[in-house]
């Protein structure tokens, strides 16, 4: 429940409190309200719960992208740090067509 | 995602050189170290990773009450059960369907005919309020200070009439400082949190090191994460310094979430209450502010838990030892239930619920994933 997910900022809704975020090839939804520092389209923020909680510095992108993608192709069914990051992934609001994979 | 294959926190050459490091300090230490982190995700990754057949002989890397589902109350459970049969729409994460109350869970709640939804995030819960004005919905908020930002953002941003929230919410702090206090303890240093510490900052932790003369290092969930920052926390033990190092800085500031903090201290406040199986904590509860009383569920609603408890007995809960296993004392295994009635498809201890508990993670992983008994 602990594990922040990363994910890509796609745009940015106009009253600035929401997000599109796309999860490697999931789009969802996701608040903006207690992120540490302004997003904007373009930049991978943490998701936890459905809310961004950290905007993750760029130079970091290229390595938290790598592991989480790997955990992801690692997993296997059971795998409790797979779930785990799957519910993370599920936390955001549906978009329409989000769930149709552009992965 | 050809650019990013470099998996730079699971490097095996990184991996080698971090632990024979760490065998060469514990090796100098000669005698046993014992250090906890609070974090089921850490838990995940030492298991899932074998990090603990890696590490030496006499270092004791133990899993402390990190896991916050499994820290919920059964009174708390009861009281979402009652509110469940009187009623209520209860939302809240999965992790908590199958945690056991004195008689009944919530998904037991649900067999009885109750509504119970299991939701991803505090805003789906808000949305199914919006879409039956007739219902009073309840959200059943479990997590440490990380997952009641969001409860906290979601009361600031507006809820409707008929949403409030029933509080579990834990704070991290207040896990160390119990464990600290316990009188047998052989605990000399602290992992903490990676994502708590992204939203409190990683200073919060200083007051607590120089109280209890004991590091604290914050650390990531990779392999050479952990790896690193067990290590750095061995030297500070060795060292006999007291300080905090932030060994996970591409997440944590020494600051932390400011905008998160302050929405999270406008909504909630610390309270004493009930760790399952280990004591009361003060300052451990995190709970909605007076002024918030109309949105909290414990005031608007006069919840009858008589309903739910009963005279039944479940005698294999008097079996459990989670409370031991999470204040350190004990390992998962030296449960006499274990693996055996107590199982991820049958819990019967917090433990097993959550798959934050780390008698779960033992389970998954491999059950005794410590080796070093092995070779």
């Amino acid at each position: 429940m602990c594990l922040g997910v990363p994910g890509k900022v796609l745009s940015i809704s106009d009253d600035g409190m929401s997000a599109q975020v796309d999860f490697f090839g999931v789009e969802k939804e996701l608040r903006l309200d207690i992120v540490d520092e302004p997003v904007t389209v373009g930049d991978y923020v943490l998701n936890h719960v459905g809310f961004a909680i950290r905007r993750i510095p760029p130079e970091e992108v290229g390595e938290t992208l790598a592991l989480f993608d790997q955990i992801l192709k690692e997993a296997a069914a059971g795998d409790l740090m797979a779930e785990d990051v799957r519910g993370e992934m599920a936390a955001g609001k549906a978009v329409p067509g989000g769930e149709s994979g552009r992965g | 995602m050809a650019d990013f294959d470099e998996l730079k926190f699971r490097d095996p050459a990184r991996a080698r050189a971090l632990t024979e490091a760490l065998h060469r300090e514990v090796e100098a230490a000669g005698r046993t170290i014992s250090v906890m982190h609070v974090c089921g995700s850490h838990e995940q990754a030492i298991a899932r990773f074998g990090l603990r057949a890696a590490f030496p002989r006499d270092l004791d890397v133990i899993m402390g009450p990190g896991c916050p589902v499994c820290v919920t109350d059964t009174p708390e459970v009861d009281e979402a059960v009652a509110l469940a049969a009187q009623g209520a729409r209860v939302c809240t994460y999965g992790d908590m369907l199958r945690l056991p109350g004195t008689v009944k869970s919530l998904a037991d709640a649900q067999v009885d005919g109750g509504n119970v939804e299991v939701v991803y995030s505090v805003s789906r819960a808000v949305e199914i309020a919006r879409a039956r004005p007739a219902e009073q919905v309840v959200f059943f908020a479990s997590g440490f200070e990380t997952t009641a930002v969001a409860t906290a953002a979601v009361v600031l941003s507006g809820v409707p009439e008929n949403f409030s929230v029933l509080s579990s919410h834990k704070y991290v702090p207040a896990a160390m400082d119990l464990v600290a206090e316990i009188e047998e303890t052989s605990i000399e240093g602290f992992i903490a949190a990676g994502h708590a510490a992204t939203i409190t900052g990683w200073g919060i932790f200083e007051p607590f090191a120089a109280r209890t003369r004991s590091p604290v290092v914050v650390a990531g969930f990779e392999p050479l994460d952990v790896l690193a920052a067990v290590l750095e926390l061995v030297r500070l033990i060795r060292a006999g310094r007291p300080e905090v190092m932030n060994c996970y800085p591409r997440c944590v500031s020494k600051e932390g979430n400011g905008p998160a903090l302050e929405k999270l201290w406008k909504v909630f406040e610390l309270a004493a209450g009930n760790w399952r199986g280990i004591a009361r904590v003060p300052r451990g509860n995190l709970e909605l502010r007076p002024e918030w009383d109309h949105l909290n569920a414990r005031r608007r609603f006069r919840i009858d838990t008589s309903t739910v408890g009963g005279a039944e007995r479940n005698v294999l809960a008097e079996h459990c030892i989670c409370g031991t296993i999470m204040s350190g004392l004990a390992r998962p295994s030296d449960c006499p239930i274990f693996g055996k009635e107590c199982r991820p498809d049958s819990p019967v201890g917090a433990c097993m619920v959550s798959s934050e508990g780390s008698c779960k993670i033992w389970h998954v992983y491999g059950g005794q994933p410590d080796l070093r008994g092995v070779a």
